[in-house]
């Protein structure tokens, strides 16, 4: 115990490294398991995608969807991925201190570089 | 007795008597004034204002009403915390001692020391974070492990400067930038510099802002600045919910000394995900993070007792706190540019900055940092990712510490 409080500069040395390879390695492992369990989901979902289309094909079109409670109308997108718009809508509302469904976006462009 | 005896009485038990007659009273001063310091940067510069306020006046408090070998009105009394961690003493881990004796910061100081307000801030933060950015890149758990090595040098460098090994694990986590961690961990090992090592830690990470950009710009190229993030997967809803239950399993298991930290923070987030404990999540967020900050902000103030904070390791303490933060910063930078390589020039190195914790702000440095160099670039959902895994690798950090200096 004593040798812990008045630890020499090689045994402080020899922790400092042995903890950051410690973090790394826990770290890593978490990692792994992660990716071990994204593999899976990612294969069940697209698993269950295929296997939908045969089971269920629909025998007549169905009806447009009315809008959602609060909206103002279709969002036009301009080169722009509609998940990036989600995104940029909720950072243009966090930004303003504004809810969400209180905004009307009329359009999003993608505003190249060479265009700024 | 007449009315001059009265009088006499009343003049010479007032605090303003005992800055003159007590033993170093004249710091008992000095430390009200850094009270106001500390006030006035939490409440007109808003640096971390939910803290630091109650830091500051919890500091104000116990100076205003503890003068050494004056401790009869005390709020906060060192003497009976130190009887209490003194193994030759009779009250050696006696809380009996310390409720039969204790004035009303005391009681509140019992949370800290026993590790339960730390554990529900985490529980806290739990509920609050979103670890599907996280979830969709794991590979950002990378860059959280990278931004400890802050930790480890600032350690090596305190042991440098003389100070005890559980004293320089206490010094190092502030490189963690987690305030909860760094309590927790302070409490158990060196609970006589809980005072400076809170500042510290929450004073550098409301600094985040300014400490960060120069370092991003001193490790980085502007080609590795400009990098556009591709969109990362959709996380599904079992996976989140699986995640609170495997991180805690997996890494408790590895790491025991983390489980009250790492499983409350899963607790937090299991509440958050699984869809069925939504009031749970909502106090967790709110109502209990709200109370249990003002019970440890003003406990941790109030350990900030002149004697103990008025000396040469504060001052230690303040810049190896700093260099813990830059170098961390810059250990998660390092881990940015070499995936950047190591992706074929698909990651943006300014979200290893992030690793550091500090939640959610230092996400938002990555984000406004790369908008600077590319005004399509939105970086904060990707940079979340090292964020939420510097929490985990803090609470790594400090398990290990406490492991090997707990006793």
């Amino acid at each position: 115990m004593n040798d812990l409080i008045n630890i020499s500069l090689g045994d402080a040395a020899v922790t400092a490294l042995t903890g950051y390879l410690v973090v790394f390695f826990g770290l890593v492992l978490l990692m792994c398991v992660v990716m071990i369990m994204g593999k899976i989901m990612v294969g069940s979902k697209n698993k269950a995608v295929v296997e939908t289309p045969a089971a269920a094909a629909p025998a007549a079109p169905a009806p447009a969807a009315p809008p959602a409670p609060g909206s103002a109308g279709e969002l036009k997108l301009y080169d722009t991925d509609p998940k990036d718009a989600a995104m940029i809508m909720a950072i243009v509302a966090d930004t303003l201190g504004k809810p969400i469904n209180e905004l009307r976006f009329i359009s999003i462009k993608e505003v190249k570089e060479d265009e700024v | 007795m007449n009315i001059l005896d009265t009088l006499q009485k009343l003049a010479t038990e007032s605090g303003f008597a005992s800055f003159i007659i007590a033993d170093g009273g004249w710091k008992n001063l000095v430390m009200i004034l850094f009270a106001f310091v500390l006030l006035y940067l939490g409440i007109v510069k808003k640096f971390e204002p939910l803290l630091l306020v109650g830091i500051a006046f919890g500091c104000l408090l116990t100076n205003l009403s503890y003068f050494t070998g004056m401790g009869e009105n005390a709020l906060y009394h060192p003497e009976l915390w130190e009887a209490f961690l003194d193994e030759a003493s009779p009250y050696y881990h006696s809380y009996g001692h310390i409720m039969s004796n204790a004035g009303l910061l005391d009681f509140f100081y019992i949370g800290v020391k026993a590790g339960i307000y730390p554990s529900l801030i985490f529980l806290g933060v739990g509920a609050m974070t979103d670890f599907g950015p996280l979830l969709a890149n794991p590979k950002s758990l990378l860059l959280g492990a990278a931004a400890q090595l802050g930790v480890f040098v600032a350690f090596f460098g305190a042991i440098l400067l003389g100070f005890s090994g559980p004293e320089a694990a206490s010094i190092g986590i502030i490189g963690g930038a987690d305030g909860p961690t760094a309590i927790f961990l302070t409490t158990k090992l060196a609970p006589n510099l809980l005072g400076p090592i809170a500042i510290a830690a929450y004073s550098y990470m409301a600094l985040i802002p300014l400490i960060q950009p120069p370092l991003m710009k001193l490790c980085t190229t502007e080609e590795m600045r400009k990098v556009k993030m591709e969109q990362a997967r959709e996380v599904s809803k079992t996976e989140k919910i699986i995640f609170p239950i495997v991180v805690a399993t997996f890494v408790i298991l590895l790491l025991p000394s983390t489980a009250p930290l790492v499983g409350c923070l899963m607790l937090g987030n299991l509440f958050r995900e699984c869809g069925v404990t939504d009031r749970l999540s909502d106090t967790a967020q709110n109502a209990l993070m709200n109370i249990v900050t003002i019970f440890l902000a003003t406990s941790v103030g109030a350990t900030m007792v002149a004697q103990n904070f008025l000396n040469g390791n504060t001052l230690k303490i303040i810049v190896l706190g700093l260099c813990a933060f830059a170098i961390s910063t810059i250990g998660g930078l390092l881990g940015g540019v070499v995936m950047y390589y190591a992706s074929g020039k698909k990651i943006n190195p300014l979200i290893g900055s992030a690793g550091v914790s500090a939640v959610p702000m230092a996400a938002r440095v990555s984000q406004d940092v790369g908008k600077k160099y590319n005004k399509t670039n939105f970086l904060l959902m990707h940079a979340m990712g090292p964020n939420v895994a510097g929490v985990i690798g803090s609470a790594i950090a400090a398990g290990f510490l406490l492991s090997v200096f707990g006793g």
